[in-house]
């Protein structure tokens, strides 16, 4: 796949509550169809740029451009329909059954007073399936583990059938194996043509997931570019500030670290 | 998958559906018990081939009993739909219609009618539903001047300081009231009824009451929505804060109308939510008409009761809150039960 799907122009940013500034004149681009991991150490600014990229926060300056457009030529629904969000957590006070809660990813087709129909159903059932929960359709939200809940939050973004996902640190919540299924999944996406933005701090989860990486720390790009190219032990040491080594085990890149004597 | 189990109808072993429509029927049948049921000519019920003949039976059905079921009826449905719609904007199942200044408000518009203008019943319903309105204004403007945390949480700590503000105010009018005239003038505004209702107290109430459950009703589904995280909402096409303070404004307009004729009628807008989702669900296209329904058919109850019982009349807010916490109470206890904050 070639082309862009959301580049980040000159962007200035600040939050109202704090003066410091999260951005100064930050550059990104992010290629179309491939999953790019944004890697970084807490305070990064990482979720701050899914939030720009999502149209939620408005840069001070500069402008974001989706599909070489910029944000505020779409409207709400159309923004709905082509970026799906994977929040990092999110909370239920009420008992939703999971076909239900799955079934808001449809909202962005439907207008204000419309109610889902039964294609809808079908499609958000669909993507229960996709993350392996199709058998539990009717089971309460507030029932779930923190890792099952993060999926069907992966099932109410797959239900929006969006052409970019961002997600944010997807793996906070998971174990091992559901690790694994989300690889599996954001692997068949980026097969799909859905191109996938995601923040985490895991950098052996974003080595095996991501083409693309971007390695970020305080508001700035500190590297951008294809896995191979970035994820090398002195580049990831000077992220984190701290030794590490990349070692390569089987084909696949894993980050070891040690305490200092 | 069944076209049944994807449309949510075996979620919880039983058609909802079913028991939406037997809440119609029933809903009817308490209606017709209601009108029939009062102290004239004695305690139990009054016939309708008397009220053929009878003409003080006839008036007492037609311009008593009638608008006050009505009233009753669009009270109860009222506190329960926008009880259900505060709920599921603010996330938070311990929330119900008076919240963001808006009883507080309307008692202390109340009050102030009755201790400085007067106290006609027109005026008082007219500053009711003006301070109501300026509870939710004030609690929207200072929620727009805290820099601090998520929207929902800056309109609750708002929502927290209107109303102790316009507490104090309602103190101090009670303390200024005449003891002997205006003090219990306000008390028994404050503890809620209908005994005052005429058809034209109801009609002029009527065109708010149906706009604001109207915009309720149909938005129903979108509330699922709105009771997410907003930058969630947002990426579901959602535009989260106008959309709230649409619904806001609909569900205080339809409060402010009810409690500006009826007075403070507690625990209808915070228990009925809950019946509601227990039986349907918390999907909002089934819970919506059900607490329609069954905030109907309290209030229903409750005021027949409140003017059957004793030859006096008890004021409905104390029957309303006294059967309201004894189902919180049953609905807590019971197994299952479960508000995850």
């Amino acid at each position: 796949m070639s082309g862009t799907i959301l580049e980040f122009d000159s962007i200035a940013f600040h939050y109202p509550s704090n003066h410091r500034k999260v951005f100064v004149d930050f550059h990104l681009v992010i290629p179309s169809g491939n999953a790019t991991a944004i890697l970084g150490p807490n305070g990064a600014g990482k979720t701050t740029l899914l939030h720009l990229a999502l149209g939620w926060l408005k840069p001070d300056s500069g402008q974001v451009l989706l599909d070489e457009r910029p944000l505020e030529q779409y409207t709400r629904r159309d923004l709905g329909q082509r970026i799906g969000l994977l929040p990092q957590n999110e909370h239920s006070a009420f008992e939703y059954s999971l076909l239900e809660y799955v079934l808001l990813g449809r909202a962005p087709y439907l207008h204000s007073l419309e109610m889902p129909g039964s294609a809808d159903c079908q499609l958000a059932y669909q993507a229960l399936e996709r993350v392996g929960l199709g058998d539990q359709v009717n089971r309460s939200v507030l029932k779930l583990s923190s890792g099952e809940r993060q999926l069907v939050l992966l099932a109410r973004t797959l239900a929006q059938q969006p052409r970019l996902i961002l997600m944010d640190e997807p793996t906070a919540h998971l174990d091992l194996g559901n690790k694994k299924r989300l690889l599996e999944i954001i692997h068949g996406l980026t097969k799909d043509g859905i191109s996938v933005v995601l923040t985490t701090h895991e950098p052996d989860f974003a080595a095996a997931v991501a083409t693309d990486l971007v390695l970020m720390r305080a508001g700035c790009v500190q590297e951008a570019g294809p896995l191979g190219h970035v994820f090398t032990s002195d580049k990831i040491s000077r992220l984190y500030g701290s030794p590490v080594k990349v070692v390569d085990v089987d084909g696949q890149k894993l980050v070891t670290w040690w305490l200092d004597p | 998958m069944s076209a049944s189990e994807l449309s949510g109808e075996k979620a919880w072993g039983y058609p909802v559906r079913g028991i939406l429509w037997a809440l119609v029927v029933c809903l009817l049948a308490v209606c017709l018990l209601a009108l029939l049921t009062g102290r004239y000519p004695e305690l139990g019920f009054l016939s309708p081939h008397r009220i053929a003949v009878d003409e003080i039976a006839w008036r007492l059905f037609f311009n008593l009993r009638l608008p006050r079921l009505l009233a009753s009826l669009m009270l109860g449905m009222s506190l329960a739909a926008a009880g259900l719609v505060f709920q599921m904007l603010f996330n938070n199942p311990l929330i119900e219609p008076g919240f963001l200044g808006v009883s507080q408000g309307a008692a202390f518009g109340a009050a102030f009618c009755i201790v400085f203008l007067g106290g006609s019943a027109l005026a008082v319903q007219g500053l009711a539903v003006l301070f109501a309105f300026l509870g939710l204004g004030l609690s929207y403007l200072l929620a727009r001047r805290i820099r601090y945390g998520g929207w929902v949480l800056r309109l609750v700590l708002a929502g927290i300081t209107v109303s102790a503000l316009f507490s104090a105010g309602l103190g101090l009018l009670k303390y200024l009231a005449d003891p002997l005239s205006q003090l219990p003038e306000i008390t028994f505004w404050l503890l809620g009824g209908l005994s005052s209702i005429t058809w034209s107290r109801l009609i002029s109430i009527l065109p708010a009451v149906l706009v604001g459950l109207s915009v309720l009703f149909l938005y129903r589904w979108r509330l699922n929505l709105l009771s997410l995280n907003e930058e969630t909402a947002f990426s579901l096409g959602a535009a989260p804060r106008r959309e709230r303070l649409l619904l806001l404004a609909a569900a205080v307009l339809a409060t402010a109308a009810v409690i500006s004729v009826a007075g403070m009628v507690g625990w209808v807008g915070l228990i009925i939510p809950h019946l509601a989702r227990r039986v349907f669900g918390s999907d909002t296209r089934l819970a919506m008409p059900g607490s329609l329904l069954l905030g109907g058919i309290f209030v229903v109850v409750c005021d027949t009761t409140a003017r059957t019982i004793l030859a006096g009349e008890i004021p409905l807010g104390i029957l309303t809150s006294l059967l309201g916490a004894c189902i919180f109470l049953l609905l807590m206890t019971a197994r299952g039960f479960q508000i995850q904050r």
